[in-house]
């Protein structure tokens, strides 16, 4: 197991590098450099005041040397500088990281308990009612657009009732924990309603195939009780391929939720790393984007090692 | 069983009242108490600014922010008059403090002696003085510190200071709007001088974005007490601030980039007033007028913000004027401005705003008329063929592709009606649009374009030197620098321009400007479309918010804004 993981540890590192290389290249090739930008707003820039600016913001070397010096001083620590936040990128994730790590981990959660209830309670009795109801559901929460739900809630919740903020992470100089629980409601709810479909319907399908198992049914027959099998004999079992979904979904706890971010002006990783890519703020989109990268291949290594914890056949080769 | 039955419904009901409870404690917390006191005030704004340095990065939420917490020597007022913030005389030719003057090489340049007002202080309660004066200079001046009006300071050739208060500038330029100065805005040298230690790392060093809420970085009514990178920023009253009192003890500025959002956050009394700078676009604006128009005051202001279509005089149909007469005619802007804008945006005949001073109506004016348009067609060699698209005689179909920006709503709406009308005249028209940094990093500059629709925002009556002259004109020689974008060349124009911007007289001027004015209307380089209006959304209760429009925020005035 030791082995294994270190070979996919050495199999990340590579991945990244590469990563980070054609990332850079990419939004390197994008036309339209930030000095292009100033131009256009500038009807006084002259020739000399363009070479001068992309001198400046080193955008006069080529490609290529710009990304050896990033990564260079990447290695030692020392991330650059986001040209699009006047700060070191840094400072201008970590704050974002948190909130993106606060908001998603909470629908995250939330999503993940909702769908393992409901997802058990509609592989109970396949065709039934119940099944079809939760379904209907399921589909209801896939199919909404996660902009207009934003927008439903922010206007039935925050503009019609007036009982939760509309956007933000705080109100402004007061911010205590009560004032930021309440903020997250309308967005957390927005995205739970938006992911607890797919995952019910991961967790149904995985608990039907658990529940046919010849083991259950010789549970059943020992007179085991209807919410033991499930929680002690089929949950275990039916978790392995939700896991694989599951560490899939952990990047987007980094990489944050653009839509739902903007509908609720929630300063967060998905908006963070949008405007870095579209503002040609090279570092930090290479930063944000990285890190998301890493999150969801270390989540899949952890994946793969919980397979063996929750099914003892896995072996680690 | 029934039993079981009561205890489940008993359990409902426990957690409904727990839910009820948890929603009224929700709605208690959600609106404190002090919020309804008019003391303090939240503008919504769809942007938010990157930098709050007031002399590195031209962007409208910095100009916003900073409109209350920074003082130009010299604004263009609600009334489009030059006005004095932090000097206390204009410099004028009549009053003595300008003085043109002969420069060796035979050109003329101006002498223009301001005096800083007396009263004037750094929020830490440092004066503001003429050591502010030469230090922004020595930043303004310097290549490496990426200072975004290097024009300005280019011109400057030197300061002369006479005393704390008093100094004098040397311009080697003399253009009738010499006492504007409105770029030069101070940087407080105590607080700065160590970022500009090494001027290359300026940008970055700045105490603006190291430590913005430190007090002294600001000397208007207020100054920046919180910023939540990203999402808010609370501006508190400057204490050393000698002017007339605002009235308002804290200002929240919140960017929240989505309209319809923002509109929401507005009903919801998130926010108080949605600015109209960085407000929503006038279609969503009129939408929510009609549900919500009643609870707010809705003011419309059109200003120096020219939408038109350039058209790429390169490409040889577009190159002949018949051509581009027709396309204006063949468009029913006035419908257009009344149906998609309620009339609210007025129809643009040259590239001059009728609020300016040399705006002319004495030009030729272009009526929908697509019989007229259809034979400027016949007569250029565009003859009527099969699918409903004109040919000329080598078989060529006259098609262009429309670009602007993507995601605008409002220009895309107006996209659609122009291909449309324009298909009536037999030109086919495909749009193809792109994010904004493609279209104005690459498509203009490169001239990558047959038709684009966009914008110019100029200040009171600019001259169109950068848009019209024939040396502006960007190529690789240039580094794509200038904004002539559709390749004019008109050796009058460039006359024109030269002798508007060095004329004193505004008599001449006007004359000037007018026939300016004539020749873009008769040669179309563009097609004019409309002027745009912003719309501020204010709460019925709040007063004396004045929209300028012209590029000048309108919280340059935020002592004037007052409940009632």
């Amino acid at each position: 197991m030791i082995r294994f993981a270190a070979i996919r540890l050495i199999e990340i590192a590579v991945v990244l590098v590469l990563l980070s290389f054609a990332i850079y290249v990419l939004i390197g090739l994008m036309p339209g450099d930030p000095i292009d930008l100033m131009r256009s707003a500038d009807p006084h820039m002259t020739a000399a005041d363009i070479a001068h600016l992309k001198a400046v913001y080193g955008l006069d070397r080529p490609l290529l040397a710009r990304y050896l010096a990033w990564a260079t001083g990447a290695l030692a620590g020392n991330l650059g500088y986001s040209r699009l936040f006047a700060e070191p990128v840094l400072t201008a994730l970590l704050p974002r990281l948190g909130n993106s790590l606060v908001l998603m981990g909470s629908s995250f959660v939330l999503a993940l308990l909702i769908a393992l209830v409901l997802g058990s309670l509609a592989a109970r009795r396949p065709g039934s009612r119940l099944d079809e109801a939760i379904n209907l559901l399921c589909f209801a929460g896939v199919s909404l657009p996660t902009f207009w739900l934003a927008l439903v809630l922010i206007l039935v919740f925050a503009a019609g009732l007036g009982w939760l903020p509309a956007s933000g992470v705080a109100t402004a100089g007061i911010g205590g924990l009560g004032d930021r629980l309440r903020h997250l409601v309308l967005p957390v709810a927005t995205l739970t309603a938006a992911s607890v479909g797919g995952y019910t319907r991961y967790v149904r399908a995985a608990m039907l195939e658990a529940l046919a198992q010849d083991h259950i049914r010789t549970a059943r027959a020992k007179g085991a009780s209807e919410v033991r099998i499930i929680v002690h004999h089929a949950l275990r079992g039916a978790l392995v391929p939700v896991t694989t979904i599951l560490a899939l979904s952990f990047g987007s706890l980094v990489s944050g939720a653009l839509v739902t971010e903007t509908m609720f002006a929630y300063p967060g990783m998905g908006k963070l790393i949008f405007d870095a890519v579209m503002g040609n703020d090279y570092n930090l989109a290479l930063a944000g984007l990285l890190l998301a990268a890493v999150v969801t291949m270390a989540a899949n290594l952890a994946a793969d090692l919980a397979y063996g914890w929750l099914d003892p056949r896995v072996t680690y080769r | 069983m029934p039993v079981r039955g009561a205890r489940r419904r008993g359990a409902g009901r426990r957690s409904a009242a727990a839910l009820g409870s948890a929603l009224a404690l929700l709605a208690a917390l959600s609106h404190p108490a002090d919020a309804a006191a008019h003391d303090m005030l939240t503008i919504g704004i769809t942007q938010f600014p990157a930098t709050l340095n007031p002399d590195i990065d031209a962007m409208a939420a910095k100009s916003y922010v900073l409109g209350m917490a920074v003082r130009p020597f010299t604004v263009y007022d609600a009334g489009w008059r030059l006005d004095c913030l932090l000097c206390t005389r204009l410099p004028t030719i009549a009053n003595g403090l300008a003085m043109p003057i002969a420069l060796k090489d035979g050109k003329k340049g101006i002498d223009l002696t301001y005096t800083i007002r007396p009263d004037a202080k750094w929020g830490d309660g440092v004066p503001v003085t003429t050591d502010d004066v030469v230090f922004t200079y020595r930043v303004g001046r310097n290549p490496q510190s990426a200072v975004t009006a290097a024009d300005l300071y280019r011109h400057i050739t030197k300061i002369d200071v006479k005393d704390k208060h008093t100094f004098t500038l040397h311009l080697d330029k003399l253009t009738f709007d010499y006492a504007a100065i409105d770029d030069f805005v101070l940087l407080p040298a105590h607080l700065e001088r160590a970022a500009f230690a090494d001027p290359a790392q300026y940008r970055i060093r700045s105490r603006y974005n190291t430590d913005p809420t430190n007090p002294g970085l600001y000397d208007g009514p207020y100054r920046i007490s919180q910023v939540a990178t990203g999402s808010y920023i609370v501006l508190t009253r400057n204490p050393y601030w000698a002017g007339p009192p605002p009235h308002f003890r804290r200002i929240t500025v919140r960017a929240i980039e989505n309209t319809a959002a923002l509109e929401a956050n507005l009903l919801s009394s998130t926010i108080d007033m949605v600015a109209g700078e960085l407000g929503p676009p006038l279609d969503e604006a009129l939408a929510f007028e009609r549900q919500h128009g009643s609870q707010f005051d809705m003011i419309y202001k059109p200003g120096l913000i020219f939408e038109h279509v350039d058209l790429n005089l390169a490409r040889p149909a577009l190159a002949d004027r018949r051509v581009r007469e027709a396309l204006l005619l063949g468009s029913d802007r006035a419908a257009i401005s009344q149906s998609l804008f309620a009339g609210r945006q007025p129809v643009a005949d040259s590239f001059m705003s009728p609020l300016d001073s040399g705006y002319t109506k004495d030009i030729p004016h272009y009526r929908y008329d697509p019989v007229k348009a259809k034979a400027l067609l016949e007569a250029a060699g565009w003859h009527a063929a099969g699918g409903g698209i004109r040919r000329n005689a080598a078989g060529q179909p006259l098609s262009f592709v429309l670009k602007t920006t993507a995601g605008d709503h409002t220009r895309e709406l107006v996209e659609q009606v122009l291909q449309s009308e324009w298909r009536q005249i037999g030109v086919d028209i495909r749009i193809k649009n792109e994010p904004a940094r493609v279209l104005f990093g690459d498509s203009l500059p490169h001239r990558d374009f047959d038709m684009a629709m966009y914008a110019w925002i100029s200040a009171p009556d600019s001259v169109p030197r950068s848009i019209f002259d024939s040396t502006e004109i960007p190529d690789a020689a240039n580094g794509y620098s200038g904004q002539n974008d559709t390749g004019f060349k008109s050796a009058e124009m460039d006359r024109l321009i030269e002798a508007t911007e060095t004329e004193l007289d505004p008599a001449k001027r006007k004359a000037l400007w007018a026939a300016m004015q004539r020749l873009y209307a008769i040669q179309l380089p563009s097609l004019p479309l409309y002027f745009r209006s912003n719309v501020f959304i204010l709460p019925k209760w709040l007063k004396g918010v004045a929209p300028t429009g012209n590029q000048y925020p309108t919280t340059l005035w935020i002592t004037d804004w007052q409940p009632q």
